[in-house]
């Protein structure tokens, strides 16, 4: 397969797999990131969440037949509550140690995997209809209509997360915090709120990527697995608190996944994955984006 | 003037003769719980040591894998003896945890946690990458149980005393070292390293000393594993397990040499109380690190601490009182 790649058509179908895979990367780690960057959350559990993003899919279109689109909205404040919930239970009582917190998401990783698992069923994925049939043809590459939707809504997802954080008063106070929260408390903005609204944007993200993936990505307990480590690999890559880090990071990795797929295979598509962020962290901890810290 | 310790020498040979008088007093499937938990002590015991300069790693249970994957290889192809495979093991995941360790020195704290994950996952991946030598993602199966003369391993009673020799000597050897002088350097540098660096302790070169000599021990864990299952599977040493790892540590504490081992007895009972429910289980032990690093972040070790302070606290507490009456 690895010689063809100087067919024209196998090139852009590849080149179009990396955006599509990129997109949805950057909705997962865009989450992960922002969640770092104030007061340091490091949520392991931020798989699980895409899990359950998928799962309220799984259940409100597959299950209980309601519109596609709407599953999808309804997907981003489960998910968000989700967020908000574990912030308060666990992030806020551990948040003088960061490795406390995340070995405590871990925790939770589990407690979802097996409620969800216990709920709806461990063996066999569960299937979620294609809601939009057909493929789209650009120039001689086909990709489903499923998978060509997932890079507007990223698009989409990202500004408006943008204009969030730059030009409303709540989105500037989130930086605020992640930059200094000592200076911002002492302006008058409430830490744990600020936490709170983090984890619920994160939570809400992964959940959004989680609903999108539903139809395409094999509906498991378990599928938050594979995610986790992506998302980690792209936040490290991006500076662990940037977030335009992130979307860069995740736009690369995406090309690098999907043409070491596409050219060998995909334990070494993950193998080189894990190698780019244990160099990124050694060599350059603060990312390619990041600030070196005071 | 040197009074003999007598103590530990004294709970020593209590341990000893409780050990060997176990296998007569139990069915055989218990005493395969009791190796699996021997194997696991050396296991949490390795843990301690670089966790004690601060450096915890997501990397352990693969480290403990290397040795399996050493011992499957030497036993498979070179046809070496157990007394043989256990010790190289152990050298052998010592010297990929010395070469792990010399990028990841630069990293501390979070950042070494997952940079850590990162290298271990790097390992698991070639092990599911390369079918020849690994066996691939299906792992190695017919590593040979070991022997002793006419002693056959794979019966569970003469396992069970050799694991015990190979568990007491490794305990006995990891609880000097942290009595010892290097011991204590760990404990310092993770206490204050500005303050250790400042008296001329060469931090970078302690915390590689700690991380191989924790990688050496869970070597030769994974190798007494790796002929008890007479099979590895890279499936077996990822992070699912290291969390499970993790989890027996917290519960105990990293605070002495007895906190880890605690949270392994209280974690393996807990464990086999809850087989009837068993797919809950997960969610039970997910539970049960929420708890502890929420409520008790220093584990079982900080609350028996606590609760010994408070006792001779009160003591003291009601002498001075006695005295002001």
């Amino acid at each position: 397969m690895g010689h063809r790649l100087v067919d024209l058509a196998l090139l852009i179908q590849t080149i179009a797999n990396s955006i599509v895979a990129g997109s949805i990367y950057a909705v997962i780690a865009v989450g992960l990131a922002m969640a770092f960057g104030v007061m340091k959350m490091a949520n392991f559990a931020h798989g699980e969440f895409f899990m359950a993003g998928a799962y309220v899919v799984y259940v409100f279109y597959a299950l209980l037949g309601w519109p596609f689109p709407i599953a999808v909205l309804m997907a981003v404040p489960i998910v968000g509550a989700m967020g908000i919930i574990t912030e308060r239970l666990i992030f806020r009582p551990t948040r003088s140690n960061v490795l406390a917190g995340f070995m405590a998401t871990a925790g939770l990783a589990f407690i979802l995997q097996v409620l969800v698992g216990q709920a709806w069923g461990v063996g066999l994925m569960r299937s979620v209809p294609t809601p939009y049939m057909g493929a789209a043809d650009i120039l001689g590459a086909k990709i489903g209509w499923q998978r060509v939707l997932v890079v507007p809504v990223a698009i989409v997802m990202l500004s408006c997360l943008w204009y969030f954080l730059f030009k409303v008063k709540y989105g500037k106070a989130l930086r605020a915090c992640a930059q200094d929260p000592d200076t911002a408390r002492l302006q008058g903005i409430g830490i744990n709120k600020m936490t709170m609204l983090a984890m619920g944007i994160s939570g809400a993200s992964a959940g959004l990527a989680g609903a999108l993936m539903a139809p395409i990505h094999p509906v498991t307990p378990y599928m938050g697995h594979g995610v986790i480590l992506t998302a980690f690999i792209v936040v490290v890559m991006g500076g662990m608190e940037s977030i335009a880090g992130a979307v860069l990071a995740a736009v690369l990795l995406g090309f690098i996944h999907t043409f070491v797929t596409t050219l060998s295979d995909a334990v070494t598509a993950q193998m080189v994955g894990v190698a780019c962020m244990a160099i990124i962290l050694i060599v350059r901890p603060e990312g390619l984006l990041g600030r070196v810290k005071a | 003037m040197s009074i003999p310790n007598w103590k530990p020498l004294f709970l020593l040979a209590v341990v000893i003769a409780v050990g060997c008088a176990i296998p007569f007093m139990v069915r055989a499937y218990t005493i395969e719980i009791f190796i699996l938990f021997m194997i696991n002590l050396i296991l949490v015991c390795s843990y301690r040591i670089p966790a004690t300069t601060g450096d915890w790693s997501l990397s352990h249970v693969v480290l403990m894998g290397v040795g399996a994957y050493t011992t499957a290889l030497l036993s498979k192809w070179f046809d070496l003896t157990i007394f043989l495979t256990v010790p190289l093991s152990a050298v052998v995941a010592g010297i990929v945890g010395f070469i792990m360790v010399t990028p990841l020195i630069r990293t501390r704290g979070f950042g070494f946690f997952i940079a850590s994950f990162a290298l271990g996952e790097l390992i698991r991946l070639i092990w599911i990458k390369f079918r020849y030598p690994f066996g691939g993602p299906r792992g190695m199966i017919g590593i040979p149980n070991g022997e002793l003369g006419s002693i056959d391993f794979f019966e569970p009673m003469p396992y069970y005393y050799f694991v015990m020799a190979v568990a007491l000597i490794c305990l006995i050897i990891m609880y000097r070292i942290d009595q010892s002088r290097i011991g204590k350097t760990f404990t310092a540098l993770y206490t204050d390293e500005g303050l250790a660096e400042s008296v001329g302790i060469d931090v970078p070169r302690y915390r590689a000393l700690a991380f191989g000599l924790g990688a050496f021990f869970a070597g030769i864990a994974g190798a007494l594993l790796a002929h008890r299952l007479g099979a590895v599977d890279p499936k077996n040493f990822d992070v699912t397990t290291m969390v499970y790892l993790i989890i027996w540590i917290v519960v105990g504490g990293t605070t002495t040499f007895w906190g880890p081992i605690m949270g392994l007895i209280l974690m393996t009972f807990i464990f086999e109380w809850s087989r009837p429910l068993l797919e809950w289980r997960p969610l039970l032990f997910g539970g049960t690190l929420i708890f502890f690093l929420v409520f008790l972040p220093g584990g079982l070790d900080d609350l028996f601490f606590k609760i010994r302070n408070k006792i001779m606290a009160r003591k003291s507490g009601a002498g001075v009182s006695d005295v002001a009456s």
